[in-house]
């Protein structure tokens, strides 16, 4: 286990940890507004200041953590619940129609920037965390399928795939019970990559006004929110930003370190 | 002389040059660039900004103090029933396509505004006048079907400006008005360029060429002041950042009043908005001090009704809105919530209404008012809240001057129906004698301030921020102007 890892658990961990605090207990409440103590630097009482209404922002950070990781984790969600089923019926059916659909179809989505439709989904059906969830979700699931086909793939020459179809299991039990246990390291792996990606997006779906509406706190909007400040309170635009910068490289170290570790491929090289 | 003494006394000569002779062109920056370019038929504030007194020019006109004062009138008559105005027009005033400016223009101008088809955006302005009729070609009488004490007033509006027939075509892309500038170039989404008209009637202004910007975003206007791309911006959009101008000396900040009263408007058709005991408990929920220094940071005067305080009829109403959300909560009780309710608040996008949005929701969950936040634009919220009606509380601010009328005509958007209210605008508007016309005035604002029709927030101040070397700027804005007629650079 490389220092990267751990570095990458623990930040991962300590954003886990305060978004879980933040259900029971946060310093501050955030959503009564304290004007006159507003964009205090941090002290003492408020150990990272206030913003432009006085709330406090390590309760905002807390709060926001709750969203980022509920928003991207639910994405991550949607992405494996119908990508993996779907690259797995595509490897079972590898050459036939229904492979090129789903590839193709895949290869459609792919081809389109990701924020770029997510904007159009919420701008047409409204701005809101739920729409951010499914906007990201949507692109999670060629991610997820084409990795799953890529893995599967190989998989079907083996010859304990052969047994048990000579056993007389059918694709889908094959899938399910063979190939599915085989392929899970990669998908957990690529899960956490796809999280910091959800992760960022919702940030930046926030940040230009598309994800989480006031008053749920986002990490993006305090960004924005916090961006005419920058000359008089930098440490409302700073603090936020730091926290995504650390919630992402978290989890990539995180991720990278879980595929030292879990990816058969390169499991096979260091043998 | 040696070749060195001779380049000394040019590069002399031309340092004498470039000192002595002040700057001639501005690059002027506002918020919102105009949708079109004819003040008589859009709605837009942003033509207004960029047109008014520049190109168009009105019969009358409004100076930077928000007084009424001859524009293309020369001086008037009113008859003794105070029914006929008869209007002696300036000599010698041309178009800028040449054509000359008599009373024929004037004419088809008013009667244009007050077609049946007209789509001027302030028709009541014009609807009083029964009959425009040609004396002389510069003569013209305006004969009205009733008293009307603001008609002088409301001739000084952008909508009211005087235009001609022969331009009329294509006014909204080409204006061709009377004023001291010519329009020569409009790039959309980029700029909008002015030159002097070397053929204006009255002073001659300072400035040859003058450049207008459009920069909605706070951050990016800051740059652009910061960098000197802009001269001037009118209408900053952070308030935040005044203070770091004002102690950087490259810089004036002007803070003026404008006749922006900024409220949060109530859908008084909708339910529960229609009980006057809940929108009394909405008022006393509010804490405008509060959304003053959260919103625009201390830039803003509360006030209690929709009129402006530096109007000398406006009347101190604050009183009947303190902020007491206990009270509030026991009138919301009374009215049958008192487990509150939930309804909805849509926020246009200047950040008066977005961050003041979030601070009322804030007070309104207080008392047990859950508003739940959308955030619009410009497009939208037109269409959704002020055409469709289809909202429970939003945020705007009414920059049209002495616009209390708007609470007579009960289509308007916030659906206020008050026979009183309406019977007192309309003997308003019959009354000319100054003294009555005040006691009239503050019998409006008392009708809707004791009524709540919307919580009445802060009258909006107008951040000008300039290079140090700019004079002549207005600081109020009585009417949405950037008049640079009188805008020079110091040497």
């Amino acid at each position: 286990m490389k220092l990267s890892f751990y570095i990458g658990a623990a930040l991962t961990a300590l954003f886990l940890a305060l978004a879980a605090l933040s259900f029971v207990w946060t310093p501050y409440d955030i959503q009564s507004l304290d004007i006159p103590n507003k964009l205090q630097r941090p002290n003492a009482t408020y150990l990272l200041g206030t913003d432009q209404f006085g709330r406090d922002i390590l309760s905002m950070i807390m709060m926001g953590a709750r969203t980022s990781i509920a928003v991207a984790l639910l994405a991550v969600g949607i992405g494996i619940a119908a990508g993996v089923p779907l690259g797995l019926l595509a490897a079972a059916r590898r050459g036939t129609w229904l492979d090129e659909v789903i590839m193709r179809g895949n290869d459609l989505v792919f081809a389109f920037p990701s924020l770029v439709i997510a904007i159009l989904i919420t701008a047409v059906y409204g701005a809101s965390a739920t729409n951010a969830i499914i906007a990201i979700g949507i692109f999670n699931i060629p991610v997820f399928a084409r990795l799953s086909r890529g893995a599967a793939l190989p998989l079907w020459e083996r010859d304990f795939i052969l047994a048990a179809r000579v056993a007389g299991k059918g694709p889908a039990r094959i899938s399910a019970e063979h190939i599915l246990p085989n392929i899970t390291n990669l998908m957990i792996v690529q899960g956490t990559i796809q999280f910091s990606l959800g992760i960022l997006a919702e940030a930046a779906l926030s940040y230009i006004g598309l994800g989480a509406q006031p008053p749920t706190a986002s990490w993006g909007r305090m960004l924005a929110d916090a961006q005419t400040l920058t000359a008089i309170a930098p440490h409302t635009a700073l603090i936020p930003g730091c926290t995504i910068i650390a919630m992402v490289l978290g989890l990539n170290l995180l991720g990278d370190g879980l595929r030292d570790w879990l990816d058969p491929r390169l499991r096979v090289d260091r043998t | 002389m040696t070749f060195l003494t001779r380049l000394t006394a040019v590069s002399a000569f031309a340092l004498m040059a470039t000192t002595a002779t002040a700057q001639t062109d501005i690059t002027v920056a506002i918020q919102l660039e105009p949708p079109n370019l004819d003040p008589t038929g859009g709605a837009a504030q942003a033509i207004d900004s960029v047109l008014y007194s520049n190109v168009f020019e009105g019969l009358t006109r409004f100076m930077a103090d928000g007084s009424v004062v001859p524009g293309l009138a020369e001086s008037w008559d009113i008859s003794e029933d105070g029914l006929t105005y008869t209007f002696a027009l300036r000599s010698g005033v041309t178009f800028h396509d040449g054509t000359a400016m008599d009373a024929e223009d004037v004419k088809f101008s008013l009667d244009r505004a007050r077609a049946e088809d007209s789509t001027n955006a302030q028709k009541g302005l014009f609807a009083d006048i029964a009959e425009v009729t040609v004396i002389d070609p510069q003569t013209v009488e305006v004969t009205l079907s009733q008293q009307n004490g603001s008609f002088l007033f409301n001739m000084a509006w952008g909508d009211a400006v005087i235009v001609a027939p022969e331009s009329i075509e294509t006014i909204a892309s080409n204006p061709v008005g009377t004023g001291a500038f010519t329009f020569t170039d409009w790039v959309q989404g980029d700029r909008l360029e002015l030159t002097r008209n070397d053929a204006y009637w009255g002073d001659a202004p300072a400035l040859e060429t003058a450049t207008f910007r459009f920069i909605s975003d706070p951050t990016a206007a800051f740059a652009a002041v910061m960098a000197e791309d802009v001269d001037v911006f009118v209408g900053f959009p952070a308030p935040e950042n005044l203070p770091q101008f004002e102690a950087d000396p490259r810089f004036q900040v002007l803070v003026g009043n404008t006749e922006g009263e900024t409220i949060l408007s109530t859908n008084n058709q909708m339910p529960p908005f229609d009980n006057v005991l809940v929108r009394e408990a909405v008022a006393l929920a509010i804490d405008r001090q509060a959304i003053i220094d959260g919103a625009m940071f201390g830039y803003g005067t509360p006030i209690g009704t929709h009129f402006a305080p530096h109007n000398p009829d406006y009347v101190d109403l604050l009183g009947n809105s303190p902020h007491d959300p206990d009270r509030a909560r026991e009138l919301l009780a009374e009215a049958g919530f008192a487990d509150g309710f939930t309804t909805t608040l849509k926020l246009p996008p200047p950040s008066y209404a977005r961050r003041g949005g979030e601070i009322i929701a804030a007070q309104l969950r207080e008392v047990g008012i859950e508003a739940e936040i959308t955030n619009l634009e410009w497009a939208q919220w037109l269409e959704e809240v002020f055409k469709a009606k289809d909202f429970g509380l939003t945020i705007v601010s009414h920059t049209e001057p002495m616009d209390i009328g708007i609470y007579a005509n009960p289509d308007y958007y916030f659906q206020y129906d008050n026979i009183v209210f309406q019977a007192v605008m309309e003997k308003l508007n019959a009354t000319t004698d100054p003294a009555m016309r005040s006691e009239l005035m503050a019998a409006a604002q008392t009708i809707i301030s004791e009524d709540y029709v919307n919580g009445y927030l802060f009258q909006l101040a107008v951040p000008t921020v300039a290079q140090a070397g700019l004079n002549g700027l207005w600081t109020d804005q009585p009417t949405a102007a950037v008049d640079l007629t009188g805008v020079s650079w110091s040497e």
